[in-house]
């Protein structure tokens, strides 16, 4: 049974240039509901968001909210009429302290009251559990926290539909479990919620609908009961899934062998807070770094790369000791580093496609022998094909195509330099699932190739898949190392929750 | 601006009138049409046939150009046209190592009009040797230019190492030279005004004996040629972009963006030391309040004119050099009509603001949305007569 | 044990301070050691209420153009063209009052008018076309330079009755005058343009700091895309600074007037890089969202007090103002860069 429909998107067509980004779309949200609105990347989901959110305004098509139609040109326009969002990317101002963050542009009146407004904010973060002061400056809190207080405005904003875009994907288990527990709250007020994820678990445990849009095309609408996970994957993908659990076989029995040790690290340290730690990694192997969020996964990749200062440790590379200081000195080394935040670490938003791919391969070059333009649109071309790039054209610049397909940029741009030992940070986030099963396929041939690799991911899942020696961290200090039979999930969760398994070994 | 000005006339003057480029191809005119229409040249290359053809309706004798004997005896050619590549080669010289300053840094060095009046002075300092106004070059002018050289880059570089490593706005950190750069280059010659009387310290900012051209627009040239050869045969380009768009990610693909940062002020430095020779040779003294005054803004004005974003990222040279010339020109022109020097600006400033109007996002946006609807209600109106 | 606590304590609160207030610490700090080092090394001329008033009787020009500046800055753009809007508004007014032979009110009127026009175009270009501040601005100092010129082309003394009296009256501080070596004593004044900035200094200190359109301007300066998507009005408020700082620089062009009592093409040159450093000192960062009314007012005090101390330390040339206020601009900016940089680190780990 459901409550009564509070929102309605009807026939909604957005289109940008040449692409046709939403064509005839339909979406319905009822009151007191957990909606998930599913699909690929490029499926149109942000799009759709955006235009309920009057960031983008639609070419066509009607929303009705409550029964009434309503117009909705600009961020303000959606407060006014009850839609609160919260973005995967933090939209608050990091000058403005917490409480300025939760009130700004949507209280009348001219005075800003300051102490009324302070004890609203501390009665809120307080209820939500919120490890913030009012008063304290927003840059200064960590990003979860930031997130938290992002939420935390919205939900205050007395709401009739929540958007939640990708809320979870900065938070951990225990953040992520907070914020289910709001959300099912703020259900039993009556507040409609749509929830966008690429976490499929996450569907599962709180959602009551879930609506599949595919190529910018509504699929459908189903109830969750209805969709189980495997047929969820296949309605997105509009194709009937590849046996997830298969891909790995062939790729196992490789590593056996006694094959020579790559990379060998002994208490390597770095200031981004991690303690020293030792590591090695085998030619032709996959290994992965597990933890939660914060562990200090990213920050010992980080360090091996020379992406963040190193303080102190011994390199041997191929058993001779190497100096790495910055990222030029592992490149040399023939390590290749894919980072975590492709945004900003990534890819160089302006650049074509093609100066992405080539990018590292000039900087391996030197200064002095700059690749010629038909050399780079052969590199550029070859890759395009190889990793099934969708772009335009190698001319495209790179901040116009979608996560997935930046993110496979950024891969041929290591792969272009040809290491011998790679480093992938959470290649998945924010993917596809389609893509996600590409990229892990491309790991494995390539360990099958003789590469070592090092393959990070918050899906364990996904690293169980891959990897065949998972080094497991919890508060920055690497606690233990599985390989073989240990490779269970259990296991994993109990060497992270730091169970009598260490303890055993020593 | 109106120093050495040549205002001999001669009986056998020449008039060269310049013949309207055609496109080569009719073919692919639409193509070609269409590439322009996106690219960043088009609003310099039409603010720039807009000004001749305006100069061409009004006096065509604008474009006149004499060859003759200059005050010295010398033939060479003189006009409006030379004047403007004369005039316009410290600009355009600037606009080289603006925009690359502006690519990697994502801000501009307000600090090179004060810092050219340091090179100025410095290369006074060594050819007057200690004599305040000597007859001929106590040291030779190459060591001057040397020494000049290296005061700017000393500039430069200071400029780059708040930038760069103390990661201050380039603006902001460049006001600190822009203050202090012409009390600096007072103080290096104590305050007191040389004068070169030598006539070969005039070579540079006048003509050498034999050559017709203006040496400014030698120079200039040379300098383009040394720029494009260095981005032909080196990653600086790409890196310099690289660098603008996203410094994080420039870093871990193995760029060390300290170091292009401070390359870019260093590059930009060498420009500026040019372009003090050019001046202080042009006068055979320096004024250090008024010499290269406002060029900083006249230089950013070119890089802007040349469709490059401010805020860093891909960059075009060779359109930052045609805006150059496009304020030189409009300058030019201006002066033909007889503006007073001081006015100049306010005309400059109207000139400025159509360019950077008209190449707005937002009035191009609503120019093809006009685009749109016409060619709508044409096909409309095609279908009623069919 | 105890200290450490105490000294967790205060690393925790500065920790939690916001950027803006860590900033104006610094400038009042520093602007009070100047101060005492002046009064200790200069000597007793310091030490007279009357130089610091004459501080402010000389420069309250320019106070008023770096608060309007510093909105500008905190909105994450930039205004060059108030040097040149100061010059134009005293010209014009200079024009009217002897000229044309016009009122004060008329006088008045006009500089009010360059002064609005000026930001709202600056303010429609910037905001709703989209073109960078520093382009249009830049233009905008260009064409009121050129306009100068054109109004009136060479320097002249106004004389007009009302003006003068206008001009030489002053208002007496009760209390701060001093006895002079005849044993006559002498009373401590400050011109009407003082009052004017000060005025203005509290008004623009109670909109940032206690109006909620005051706060759009940090929002909209600390990350526009967020402050957008918080339904903050971006547009309207990048316009609307732009539209302040004209209209205070119109003002500012007739307290200058006020002053000098002339026009000319020369006035306040440079005057748009002295309020930028002035903001700077103060703690308002370029890249925006950061700064304080009250730090710019120390800014402008820090800067007018060590040319003070230049001209007073007999290295009367002109020269040596240049340098030691580029030294002192670096020094701050180095200051605020590390601490900046310090902040980070501490709040990352």
């Amino acid at each position: 049974m459901r409550n009564k429909i509070v929102l309605e998107m009807k026939n909604i067509y957005k289109t940008f240039g040449t692409v046709k980004a939403l064509q005839g779309v339909e979406f319905r949200l009822a009151e007191g509901e957990i909606h998930a609105l599913m699909g690929e990347n490029g499926a149109g989901k942000s799009t759709l968001i955006k235009v309920l959110t009057g960031v983008y305004s639609k070419d066509e098509g009607d929303v009705i909210l409550n029964g009434k139609a309503v117009s909705i040109h600009s961020p303000q326009d959606a407060q006014k009429v009850g839609i609160s969002t919260v973005y995967q990317e933090i939209t608050l101002c990091p000058n403005l302290s917490v409480a300025e963050n939760m009130y700004i542009g949507r209280e009348k009146g001219v005075w800003q009251k300051w102490g009324s407004m302070n004890a609203g904010a501390t009665k809120i973060l307080e209820s939500l559990q919120i490890p913030a002061s009012a008063s304290q400056q927003l840059g200064t809190c960590s990003i979860a926290v930031q997130q938290m207080v992002a939420i935390a405005r919205a939900v205050d904003m007395e709401c009739k539909v929540l958007i939640l875009d990708e809320p979870t994907s900065s938070l951990d288990e225990q953040e992520v479990a907070k914020l289910f527990k709001l959300m099912r709250e703020l259900k039993e007020r009556g507040v409609g919620i749509i929830f966008v994820t690429h976490f499929l678990e996450q569907v599962y445990e709180v959602c009551d609908m879930i609506t599949v849009l595919r190529d910018g095309k509504y699929v459908g609408e189903y109830e969750i009961a209805d969709l189980p996970r495997i047929k969820l994957v296949s309605t997105m993908l509009g194709k009937d899934l590849d046996d997830l659990s298969d891909i790995k076989s062939d790729a196992k029995e490789y590593i056996c062998g006694e094959a020579p040790k790559v990379l060998e690290a002994f208490d390597l340290v770095s200031d981004a807070g991690i303690k020293p730690f030792d590591f090695y990694i085998k030619k032709g192997e996959v290994n992965g770094f597990t933890g939660l969020l914060g562990s200090g996964r990213s920050e010992c990749v980080r360090s091996i790369f020379g992406a963040d200062r190193v303080l102190g440790g011994k390199v041997l590379r191929d058993g001779k000791p190497v100096k790495i200081k910055a990222p030029i000195d592992a490149m040399k080394a023939g390590i290749a580093y894919l980072p975590e935040d492709r945004k900003n670490d990534g890819i160089v938003g302006d650049l074509s496609v093609r100066d992405n791919i080539v990018l590292a391969l000039q900087v391996l070059r030197g200064y002095f022998r700059p690749i010629s333009k038909e050399e780079a649109y052969k590199f550029a071309d070859e890759y395009i094909k190889l990793l099934e790039i969708k772009t335009a054209s190698a001319d495209t610049p790179i901040k116009s195509l979608s996560g997935g397909n930046q993110q496979k940029v950024i891969l041929a741009r290591w792969l272009l330099t040809h290491p011998e030992y790679l480093i992938l940070d959470e290649p998945t986030r924010g993917i596809d699932v389609g893509t996600k099963i590409e990229i892990q396929k491309l790991v494995l041939k390539l360990a099958g190739e003789g590469m070592a690799v090092t393959f990070i991911s918050s899906e364990t899942d996904e690293m169980l898949r891959t990897c065949s020696r998972l080094v497991v961290m919890r508060d920055r200090k690497v606690v233990g190392e599985l390989t073989g039979g240990d490779l269970t999930q259990s296991k994993i969760m109990e060497t992270i929750a730091g169970g009598g398994v260490e303890d055993g070994r020593e | 601006m109106e120093e050495n000005k040549t205002p001999e006339i001669n009986p056998e003057e020449k008039k060269v009138v310049q013949a309207p480029s055609k496109p080569a191809k009719s073919l692919d005119w639409k193509a070609i049409f269409g590439k322009m229409l996106h690219s960043q040249m088009l609003i310099p290359v039409v603010a720039m046939l807009a000004l001749l053809i305006f100069n061409l309706v009004n006096d065509p004798s604008f474009f006149a150009i004499k060859y003759g004997p200059n005050s010295v005896g010398d033939n060479v050619f003189t006009g409006n046209l030379i004047t403007i590549f004369d005039k316009g080669a410290e600009l355009a010289i600037l606009a080289i190592g603006m925009t690359l300053v502006t690519a990697a840094c994502g801000g501009q060095d307000i600090s090179v009009g004060a810092t050219i009046a340091i090179a100025g002075s410095a290369i006074l300092r060594v050819v007057r040797g200690s004599e305040i106004s000597p007859d001929t070059l106590q040291n030779p002018l190459i060591l001057g230019f040397l020494v000049g050289c290296l005061a700017v880059i000393a500039c430069g570089a200071f400029n780059g190492i708040l930038v760069a490593y103390f990661k201050i706005q380039p603006m902001v950190a460049t006001l600190i030279l822009f203050t202090a750069g012409r009390s600096i280059a007072a103080w290096i010659n104590q305050n007191q005004l040389p004068n070169i009387k030598d006539p070969t310290f005039g070579y540079y900012g006048g003509f050498i004996p034999g050559v017709p051209i203006a040496t400014p627009i030698i120079i200039s040239i040379i300098c383009f040629i040394v720029i494009a050869l260095v981005l032909r045969f080196t990653t600086l380009g790409l890196y310099a972009q690289s660098v603008g768009i996203n410094e994080q990610s420039s870093r871990l693909n193995g760029i060390n963006p300290t170091l292009i940062k401070f390359i870019t002020f260093v590059i930009l430095g060498i420009c500026v030391a040019v372009c003090g020779l050019i001046k202080v040779s042009r006068i055979s003294t320096i004024n250090y309040s008024s010499v290269a005054k406002d060029i900083e803004m006249d230089a950013i004005l070119a890089v802007a004119l040349g469709g490059n974003a401010l805020g860093g990222g891909k960059f075009s040279i060779k359109a930052s050099v045609l805006g150059a010339y496009v304020i030189q020109l409009l300058t030019t022109t201006l002066y033909t009509k007889k503006v007073n020097s001081a006015a100049i600006s306010a005309y400059k400033a109207i000139v400025v603001i159509i360019l950077v109007v008209i190449s707005a996002p937002v009035v191009r946006e609503l120019f093809a949305k006009l685009k749109v609807k016409l060619s709508k209600k044409m096909a409309r109106a095609g279908k009623k007569v069919a | 044990m105890k200290n450490s606590k105490a000294l967790s304590a205060v690393k925790d609160k500065v920790q939690k301070m916001s950027d803006t207030s860590l900033l104006l610490t610094i400038t009042i700090v520093v602007f009070v050691l100047m101060y005492l080092g002046a009064i200790i090394f200069e000597g007793e001329g310091f030490l007279k209420a009357q130089t610091f008033l004459d501080i402010l009787n000389n420069n309250s020009a320019l106070l008023i153009v770096s608060c309007g500046m510093s909105l500008v800055m905190i909105t994450g753009g930039i205004d060059i063209s108030v040097g040149g809007v100061v010059a134009l508004t005293s010209m014009s007014c200079a024009v009217v009052l002897d000229l044309k032979n016009g009122s004060i009110f008329e006088a008045i009127l006009v500089a009010l008018f360059i002064g609005l026009a000026f930001g709202v175009v600056q303010g429609y270009l910037v905001a709703y076309l989209g073109i960078q501040p520093f382009i249009v601005t830049l233009a905008g100092m260009f064409f009121a330079r050129g306009m100068t010129t054109i109004v009136h082309a060479k320097p002249f003394n106004v004389v007009h009755e009302g003006l003068n009296k206008l001009k030489d009256s002053r208002i007496v501080i009760p209390g701060l005058g001093y006895t002079n070596k005849h044993g006559k004593y002498i009373d401590a004044k400050i011109e009407i343009g003082v009052v004017v900035a000060l005025v203005v200094v509290f008004v623009m200190f109670i909109l940032l700091r206690w109006t909620k359109k005051g706060r759009h301007f940090y929002a909209v300066g600390g990350n526009r895309q967020s402050a957008l998507m918080l339904g903050v009005n971006v547009k309207r408020t990048v316009f609307l600074s732009h539209v302040v700082c004209g209209l205070l620089a119109g003002i500012a062009g007739f307290v200058f007037f006020l002053h000098v009592g002339s026009g000319s093409p020369s006035h306040a040159q440079g005057m748009e890089m002295n309020a930028i450093a002035s903001s700077i000192i103060g703690g308002t960062m370029l890249t925006g969202g950061v700064g304080n009314i009250i730090g710019t007012l120390f800014g402008v005090l820090s800067l007018c007090t060590i040319q003070n101390i230049v001209a007073s330390a007999g290295l009367d040339d002109a020269w040596w103002i240049g340098i030691t206020i580029a030294a002192m601009l670096c020094l701050f900016l180095v200051i605020q860069s590390v601490v900046m940089k310090v902040r980070k680190k501490m709040t990352k780990s």
